[in-house]
């Protein structure tokens, strides 16, 4: 069932406002177009599958080492998370320990959280233009 | 991470997975739990039988 708050379209400036909350903040967007169900759901579970990347030893990939395409796409699928991988970066989390067990199952977990966000975001690009 | 296990593992990346995909593709919580459920045991299902079928091609 859908809540009718969200049922209509907003503003263009006001839609992107709510994609860079909704990119910023996993599940925010949602929060802010009354969709609360959706957006608590994913504020709770894209965090921690971020948080548990970490934990497994996961590696944030860097952004701008142009010689590796695949890192680089790699740390994009990272950044798709928001703030969290800021946060992580300034707490020197997800350096990655490649001897480690878990390594490769943290750049997974790490990786599809952002890459959940940003569906996410996209979800809350259509809700807030009234598609959905 | 001394006490992970790799199928623990991935029923929890299952997990994460489902939950997101379901509340993305469905409205109401009743859907919402029916369909992640059936994600869950796709996810699981396959990644054991896809395991089992690498297991008989070694690289």
């Amino acid at each position: 069932m859908r809540e009718a708050t969200a049922d209509r379209a907003h503003s263009a400036s006001y839609t992107y406002l709510i994609c860079v909350a909704a990119w910023a903040f996993p599940g925010v967007g949602h929060l802010l177009l009354g969709r609360m169900q959706k957006g608590l759901t994913f504020l709770i579970t894209l965090p921690l599958m971020f948080a548990f990347g970490l934990w497994l030893e996961g590696r944030l990939f860097p952004i701008n080492r142009f010689d590796q395409p695949l890192v680089v796409l790699a740390g994009l699928a990272d950044l798709g998370i928001g703030v969290p991988f800021f946060v992580a970066r300034a707490l020197q989390l997800g350096a990655g320990r490649v001897v480690a067990l878990t390594y490769e199952y943290g750049n997974a977990f790490l990786i599809v959280a952002g890459l959940m966000n940003m569906l996410v975001v996209l979800d809350a690009f259509d809700v807030a233009q009234g598609r959905k | 991470m001394t006490h992970a296990s790799h199928a623990g593992l991935m029923i929890m990346f299952a997990l994460f997975v489902s939950i997101v995909f379901a509340t993305l593709m469905r409205d109401d919580p009743k859907e919402q739990l029916f369909f992640g459920g059936q994600l869950f045991v796709a996810f699981v299902v396959g990644g054991i039988a896809l395991g089992w079928i690498l297991y008989f091609f070694p690289l």
